[in-house]
């Protein structure tokens, strides 16, 4: 099994997508583990994060490891009689595209990004209104929150939102990075944010430097 | 020149303008920097409307359009009826493809948005390869927007022919069809409305000595793929699960897409075609995949164009420094390369000897500087970008709406003192 194991975290770090999800599903009927089934995969996802991040993977790479990971993950979960939700407890994101703007292709990158590197992720999905995110940082008290947009219009909206998080009185100890479309440095000072990034990985980074392991 | 009438100094105007942009297309130094007003929502806002305003009256827009340009004299400019006057069409074809402001509770000020979905199913290839206009007329155009829902029912004209063809007619008299017939003569008339405007405005702008640079739309056919066909997502999955037919399709595409952009712009008697990037930039796609599904695909059409005597106004969208040395594979002094966070010192490098550059002044800039850092950027753009001529000055992606009104004034106005 030790072989099949290595196997398979070759294949899903190659993209080797029928292969991969064949060979989960023989080891699954053939009463492998299924939650270490799904550590091969985390294991698989960190060679793809790293070759991302050597910028020999790319977006459709990102994409497909996606796919192979939730039909993975969709035949072994119905094996697993125990709770895995507090395996990622205390390094939570909100993460949102703003008010105003309906993008999410980067939102959704980074955060598959994010999950795959440990991070538990709350998505408020996209036109997300400053009160959402407000509301959504009192249930959830992330120590980072991730503002998305594409458009020059979201501009504002990062800037509204940021404003509404200080009102709110829950700026102090939360980290507020932003990006896609234009956003640059003088965004970042312009919205009131503490940092920005230009894609996935700098958002990985990003997060690892606030909350470190 | 000095006692010519008005009209004579508007034509000369008009000559000069031209010239200079074609000196710098042409590689070389124009009199001094030229400029290209490039705007979506940026001059409703400017004359005070909303993003659906714009959208909605034509008329209005056209005034709007004519304050931006007589304040800015650009030398040329991009038209804004065609990119953003849909609304009253969109809502008599219940389009569904967009969202856009005071719709679906999108705020009026908010601009339009593309809905990324897929379109066509991964099933479809082999019917898009099989008959691309039967599948567009059967499956596409039902599935986005309402009105043409019974275009469905019409006859499957490359075998209904002979005597089919007059037995097959029967479709169009079914009431639904009819129905939807109707509705496609109301949008058509609304869109005749709205063309009208954009023809006296330009011919206007003409009169004022003021050149319309583009007067047709073309796409990288991978682009045309991904947005419009298969959703970025299915376009994204299919490099892996189904490169052949993506292959196969993109060949149709390379010979459907210039005709099309040839057409209109013939029809409207111009020669630019801009052609607006949207996954050809770095960290997309592999230097592998740009080169196999995007670059190779792209370049044939550009050259279609190019053989007929048309300039490619190409938008790159994001940071494309990494594929300077492959897109400079074009012939010489025949395309305009827009760009939007690549290195414009990088770019010139690249593309000094071969294609004009244009660009790139940040949105941020425009939204949250001041006049002279807008000046100080576009003094830096101009000595960098423009050395030896070939660049055109222009914001990143058009002007952004947000623009302050103050720093886009500055960035024209800085042009007109960048003398060679």
């Amino acid at each position: 099994m030790e072989d099949k194991s290595k196997q398979l975290v070759q294949l899903i770090a190659d993209m080797q997508e029928e292969e991969a999800v064949k060979l989960s599903r023989e080891m699954l009927d053939s009463g492998y583990d299924p939650i270490k089934l799904l550590g091969h995969c985390r294991e698989a996802m960190e060679v793809v994060g790293k070759r991302y991040e050597a910028g020999e993977y790319f977006l459709p790479e990102l994409m497909l490891a996606g796919e192979m990971l939730t039909a993975i993950g969709d035949m072994a979960k119905p094996l697993i009689k125990q709770d895995l939700s507090k395996a990622t407890d205390g390094k939570k994101v909100i993460i949102g595209t703003v008010h105003g703007d309906l993008h999410d292709i980067g939102k959704n990158i980074v955060t598959f990004m994010l999950e795959i590197n440990g991070f538990q992720v709350v998505d408020l999905g996209i036109d997300v209104p400053a009160d959402t995110f407000v509301e959504s940082i009192k249930t959830h008290k992330p120590k980072v929150v991730g503002l998305s947009g594409f458009l020059t219009l979201a501009f504002d909206s990062m800037k509204t939102t940021i404003e509404s998080i200080k009102a709110a009185g829950l700026r102090d100890n939360l980290k507020i990075m932003i990006g896609g479309g234009q956003v640059d440095d003088a965004v970042k000072t312009y919205t009131g944010a503490d940092a920005f990034g230009l894609n996935a990985m700098e958002a990985v980074s990003l997060c690892k430097k606030w909350m470190p392991a | 020149m000095s006692g010519t009438s008005p009209v004579a100094a508007a034509a000369d105007g008009y000559a000069q303008r031209e010239k200079r942009l074609l000196d710098a297309i042409e590689l070389g130094e124009p009199d001094r920097l030229p400029t290209i007003l490039f705007s979506h929502f940026w001059v409703a806002h400017y004359a005070g409307m909303t993003c659906r305003q714009a959208m909605y009256d034509y008329e209005g827009l056209a005034a709007a359009v004519r304050k931006a340009v007589s304040d800015l004299e650009p030398d040329g400019f991009q038209p804004v009826h065609s990119m953003i006057a849909f609304g009253p069409t969109m809502d008599i074809l219940e389009y569904k493809q967009l969202e856009w402001p005071g719709h679906n509770g999108l705020s009026e000020n908010a601009p339009f948005q593309y809905l990324d979905r897929q379109y066509m199913t991964v099933e479809e290839y082999e019917a898009y390869l099989l008959d691309p206009t039967g599948f567009v007329l059967h499956q596409y155009l039902p599935r986005v927007a309402g009105a043409f829902e019974p275009l469905a029912q019409l006859p499957m004209y490359p075998t209904s022919l002979h005597t089919r063809i007059l037995l097959s007619v029967e479709a169009y008299a079914r009431p639904e069809v009819r129905a939807g017939l109707l509705k496609l003569i109301q949008a058509g008339e609304e869109m005749q409305k709205m063309r009208a405007t954009m023809s006296r405005l330009h011919a206007e702008l003409q009169g004022m000595g003021f050149p319309c640079v583009t007067h047709g739309t073309s796409h990288a056919p991978f682009d045309v793929v991904s947005d419009y066909l298969r959703g970025s997502k299915g376009a994204m999955l299919d490099l892996f699960r189904h490169k052949e037919r993506v292959l196969a399709v993109m060949d149709r595409l390379v010979a459907l897409l210039p005709q099309t952009a040839i057409a209109a712009a013939r029809a409207a008697g111009g020669r630019g075609v801009f052609i607006p990037l949207h996954w050809g930039l770095d960290g997309f796609m592999s230097p592998k995949q740009f080169t196999t599904f995007y670059w190779p695909q792209l370049q044939k059409v550009m050259l279609a164009l190019i053989d007929a005597g048309l300039i490619p106004y190409v938008l790159w969208e994001g940071d494309c420094t990494s594929r300077l040395d492959i897109i400079k594979d074009v012939p010489k002094a025949k395309c305009v390369y827009s760009f939007e966070r690549t290195d414009m010192f990088k770019a010139k490098e690249a593309l000094r000897d071969q294609v004009c550059i244009r660009g790139n002044v940040p949105a941020s800039l425009l939204i949250s500087g001041t006049p002279d850092q807008v000046r100080e950027h576009c003094k830096k753009l101009f000595d960098v970008a423009g050395d030896g001529g070939g660049f055109i000055l222009d914001a990143s992606v058009g002007i952004p709406d947000e623009g302050k009104p103050e720093n886009v004034l500055a960035m024209f106005e800085c042009a007109k003192q960048c003398i060679y």
